[in-house]
C-alpha cells in the first residue's frame, strides 16, 4: 500500500476548506454554520501538521500552531453558541435569515 | 495747555448718559430719563463753553496764532511705526467751535424735547439715543487721526438711522431710516476708499503728519502719489475726491441728498439737532479738517467741492419754493444753507487773506446751526399745536403762538440775511469770498439768497398770516416753558452771533483775519433778500389765488421742482431697472443655478452613491462571507499569478 503523501493531504484539506465553505454559504441554520467553520479550522490544521511533516521534519511549530488552533476553535464554539443560545431566546429561531434585523 | 479731562469729560458725559439710560432706562429712571439726560448735557456744556474761553483766549494764541493742542492721544491699533489708529482729541480753533455748536444746540434739543417729547411711551430710549448722538459728534469733531473720525462718522450715522426710525411703526419713518443709512454708507465707502488712499500715499493716518507730508510739494510720498494716475487723475486726487464724496454724502449734497428730505420723518427736535444744526455739517467739517491737503495739493477737487456746494444750494432752494411740508422746506433749506458752506470752502485759499472762504464757512456754520435749529423747533412747536405737518393746515397762528411767531420771525430774518441778524454777516463773506474768486459761483450765490428770503417767508406767512385758523379744539397753548426757553435762546444767538467777530478766531492758518465790511458790496444781496421778502408777502399773507396761478403759469418747470427735479426717481430708475436687471438679476441668476448648482451636485451625487452601495450593507451574515471569501479569491489570485 502506497504511503500517503502531501498532495494527498493538501487535496483532502482542500476538499475538507470547500466543503466548510459551502456549508457556510448555504447553510441556514447557525449550528451548521457553526460546524463549516469547524471544519474550515480543521481543514488549515491538516495543511499545518502536512507541512511541518514533510517540509521540516525536525521542527515542531507547526504542531503548536495546531493546538493553538484548536484551542481557539474551543474558545470559538463556547462564544458562538453562546450567542446562538441569546438570539434564540429573543428572536425564537436559530435561523441567520432572521439574524439580519442585528445590522441596526 | 488745555486740561484733558475736561476735554474728555465732554464727550464722555453724554456717553455716560447713553449707558445708564439706555440699560436701566426703561425700568429705574421711566420718569427722571430727560433730566438726568440734559443735566448730563448741561454739565458737558459749561464745560465745553469753560473750555472755549480758554482755548481762545488764555492759552489758545501763541505769537498772535492759534495753535493745535493734542492733550490726550492714545495708540488704539497699531500696524507699524507711523501707522496706527488712534484714539485722540485734537483741541483747535475748529474743533472748540464745534464743540460748543454741538453741545449747545444739543442742550437746546435736550430741554425742548422735555415739553415736546413728553408722554411718549419710549421716552427713557430717545434719551439714550439722544446721548448716543451726542456723544459720537463731539467725538467726531475732536478726532485727531482720520480713521478715528471715520468710526464717528458711522456712528453719527447710525444715531441718526435710529433716531430717524424712532416711530418704528411708522412704515414711513421706517423706510426713511433705511434710506438715510443706505445712502449714507453708500457715501461713507467713498470716504473709506479716500482715507486708505491718502494714507497709503502719507504713510500715517494722523491728521497732523497727513496734512504735513501731503502739503509739502518736495516729498516723496506727494511725488510718488501724482506720479501714479488712474483715469486721468492722480492717486491723491481721487483720494481727496472720495474723502470728499464721504461728506458730500453726510452733508447731502446734490446728488447724494435724497435722504435728508426723508429724514424728516423723526420727530421735530431730532431734526433740529442732527438733520439741520450738526450732524449734516460733518462733511463741511471734514473739508475742513483736511483743508490744507485740498487746498494747496489738489486744488482741482476744491473746485468740485466750490461747484457741487454751489449746485446744491440753488436746486435745494428752488424746490424748497415748491413743498408743502413745513419740515421738507426746512430740510431743503438746510441743504442750501450747507451747500453755501460746502462752496465758501470751495472758493476759499489756504493762507491769510485767501483764506477768507475758510472763515466764511466755518462763520457760517456757527451762525446757520443757530437759526436752523430755531426755525426746526419752532416748526415743532406748531406741529406740537397744529398736528400737521401740511402748510395748508395752518394760517393765521401769530395770535395762538406769540412767542414761536416772534422767534420763528427772527430766525427767518436772519436765514434772509437781512441786517443786523447772524445771517447776514455769514452770508456776506461768504458772498465776499466767492466774489474775490469765482464770479459764476457768486451769481449762483446770490441768486440763492434771494430764493431764500423767498422761500422762508413763504413759509413764515403761510404758517403765521395767510387764512384765519380754524378754531382747533384742544388749546394747550405753545407747550410750556420748556419748550419757550430753547426758542429764546436761539433766537437771542440768530440775532447776535453775528457780532462775533469770526475771522479773529477761525482762519486757516490761525492768523486773525480782518472782518471786511463794505456797505457797497453788500447792497446787491440785501435787496435780492428784500424783494423775496416783499414777493413772499405780496403772495403769501392773505389768503388769495396769485400762488396758484404763478404755478400754473410757469408751468414745467414749478412742477419739475414740485417734484424735487425727479431725482428720487432717477435713483429709482438707475437702481431698479438698471443695476437690478443689469448686475442684480444676473448675479442671482449665477447664483441660483452656477454656485447653488455646484453645491446641489456634489450633494446628489453623494446621495445617489450612498443610496447605491447601502445595499451592500444587507445584514446577511452569509452574504458578507461571499464578499470576505471573493476578496481573499482575488488577492489569492493577485499574489499567484501578477505580483509574484
Amino acid at each position: 500500500m502506497m504511503e500517503p503523501g502531501l498532495y494527498h493531504i493538501l487535496f483532502i484539506s482542500a476538499a475538507l476548506f470547500f466543503i466548510g465553505v459551502y456549508g457556510f454559504l448555504t447553510r441556514r441554520n447557525l449550528i451548521t454554520m457553526l460546524m463549516s467553520i469547524e471544519l474550515i479550522l480543521n481543514s488549515v490544521n491538516l495543511n499545518f501538521i502536512a507541512f511541518n511533516k514533510y517540509l521540516w521534519p525536525g521542527k515542531l511549530d507547526g504542531l503548536f500552531f495546531t493546538l493553538f488552533i484548536i484551542a481557539i476553535a474551543a474558545a470559538e464554539a463556547a462564544v458562538a453558541i453562546a450567542i446562538i443560545i441569546n438570539l434564540y431566546r429573543s428572536h425564537q429561531s436559530i435561523d441567520v435569515e432572521n439574524a439580519e434585523d442585528l445590522k441596526y | 495747555m488745555p486740561n484733558a479731562t475736561i476735554i474728555a469729560l465732554i464727550p464722555l458725559l453724554p456717553l455716560a448718559g447713553f449707558l445708564l439710560l439706555g440699560l436701566f432706562g426703561r425700568k429705574i429712571f421711566k420718569n427722571s430719563s430727560g433730566l438726568i439726560g440734559t443735566a448730563l448735557l448741561l454739565t458737558s456744556t459749561i464745560l465745553a463753553l469753560y473750555t472755549a474761553y480758554e482755548y481762545f483766549f488764555v492759552y489758545g494764541k501763541v505769537d498772535g496764532v492759534y495753535q493745535q493742542f493734542i492733550p490726550l492721544k492714545l495708540t488704539w491699533l497699531e500696524f507699524s511705526p507711523g501707522l496706527s489708529i488712534d484714539m485722540g482729541m485734537a483741541v483747535d480753533s475748529i474743533s472748540v467751535m464745534m464743540l460748543v455748536v454741538v453741545t449747545f444746540i444739543s442742550l437746546m434739543v435736550h430741554i425742548y424735547s422735555l415739553g415736546y417729547m413728553k408722554g411718549e411711551e419710549r421716552f427713557p430710549t430717545y434719551y439714550a439715543f439722544l446721548g448716543l448722538f451726542t456723544f459720537s459728534m463731539l467725538g467726531l469733531v475732536l478726532s485727531c487721526n482720520i480713521f478715528q473720525i471715520y468710526i464717528f462718522w458711522e456712528l453719527v450715522g447710525v444715531s441718526s438711522f435710529l433716531l430717524i426710525g424712532f416711530y418704528y411703526d411708522k412704515p414711513s419713518a421706517v423706510a426713511a431710516s433705511k434710506k438715510a443709512f443706505i445712502v449714507t454708507r453708500f457715501a461713507d465707502l467713498g470716504f473709506l476708499i479716500g482715507i486708505l488712499i491718502l494714507s497709503n500715499s502719507s504713510g500715517t493716518l494722523d491728521f497732523n503728519t497727513m496734512i504735513a507730508t501731503l502739503t509739502s510739494p518736495d516729498s516723496d510720498a506727494v511725488k510718488t502719489a501724482t506720479a501714479s494716475s488712474f483715469l486721468g487723475a492722480s492717486a491723491l486726487t481721487w483720494g481727496a475726491a472720495l474723502v470728499f464724496i464721504g461728506g458730500a454724502g453726510k452733508s447731502a449734497m446734490f446728488p447724494l441728498h435724497i435722504w435728508l428730505p426723508d429724514a424728516m420723518e423723526g420727530p421735530t427736535p431730532v431734526s433740529a439737532l442732527i438733520h439741520a444744526a450738526t450732524m449734516v455739517v460733518a462733511g463741511v467739517y471734514l473739508v475742513a479738517r483736511l483743508f490744507p491737503v485740498f487746498a494747496i495739493t489738489v486744488p482741482a477737487v476744491l473746485e468740485i467741492v466750490g461747484w457741487v456746494g454751489a449746485v446744491s444750494a440753488i436746486i435745494a432752494a428752488i424746490i424748497a419754493c415748491t413743498q408743502t411740508d413745513i419740515k421738507r422746506v426746512l430740510a431743503y433749506s438746510t441743504m442750501s444753507q450747507i451747500g453755501y458752506m460746502m462752496f465758501a470752502l470751495g472758493v476759499s485759499k489756504y493762507g491769510g487773506e485767501g483764506g477768507l472762504g475758510y472763515t466764511a464757512s466755518m462763520f457760517h456754520l456757527f451762525t446757520h446751526a443757530m437759526f436752523k435749529a430755531l426755525l426746526f423747533l419752532g416748526a415743532g412747536a406748531v406741529i406740537h399745536y397744529v398736528h400737521s405737518n401740511d402748510m395748508n393746515d395752518m394760517g393765521g397762528l401769530r395770535k395762538y403762538l406769540p412767542v414761536t411767531h416772534i422767534t420763528f420771525l427772527i430766525a427767518c430774518l436772519a436765514i434772509a440775511g437781512v441786517p443786523p441778524f447772524a445771517g447776514f454777516f455769514s452770508k456776506e463773506e461768504i458772498l465776499l469770498a466767492a466774489y474775490q474768486n469765482n464770479m459764476a459761483i457768486y451769481w449762483i450765490a446770490l441768486i440763492t439768497s434771494g430764493l431764500t428770503a423767498f422761500y422762508m417767508f413763504r413759509l413764515y406767512f403761510s404758517i403765521f398770516w395767510n387764512k384765519q385758523p380754524e378754531v382747533h379744539g384742544d388749546k394747550h397753548g405753545e407747550g410750556g416753558f420748556v419748550m419757550m426757553l430753547p426758542l429764546v435762546l436761539l433766537a437771542v444767538g440768530a440775532a447776535a452771533a453775528g457780532f462775533i467777530p469770526f475771522g479773529e478766531f477761525v482762519s486757516t492758518d490761525g492768523k486773525a483775519l480782518e472782518s471786511h465790511f463794505h456797505l457797497r458790496f453788500s447792497v446787491a444781496p440785501v435787496a435780492l433778500g428784500l424783494a423775496g421778502i416783499l414777493t413772499a408777502l405780496w403772495l403769501y399773507k392773505k389768503q388769495n389765488e396769485k400762488p396758484v396761478r404763478l404755478a400754473s403759469s410757469l408751468g414745467g418747470l414749478y412742477k419739475a421742482a414740485y417734484h424735487k427735479f425727479y431725482i428720487d426717481e432717477i435713483y429709482l430708475f438707475i437702481t431698479r431697472k438698471v443695476l437690478f436687471n443689469l448686475i442684480g438679476k444676473p448675479a442671482a441668476w449665477f447664483d441660483r443655478n452656477v454656485v447653488d448648482g455646484l453645491i446641489n451636485l456634489t450633494g446628489n451625487t453623494t446621495q445617489a452613491v450612498s443610496e447605491g452601495i447601502k445595499k451592500i450593507q444587507s445584514g446577511k451574515v452569509q452574504q458578507y462571507a461571499i464578499y470576505f471569501l471573493s476578496g481573499v479569491i482575488i488577492l489569492a489570485v493577485l499574489f499567484i499569478y501578477v505580483w509574484r
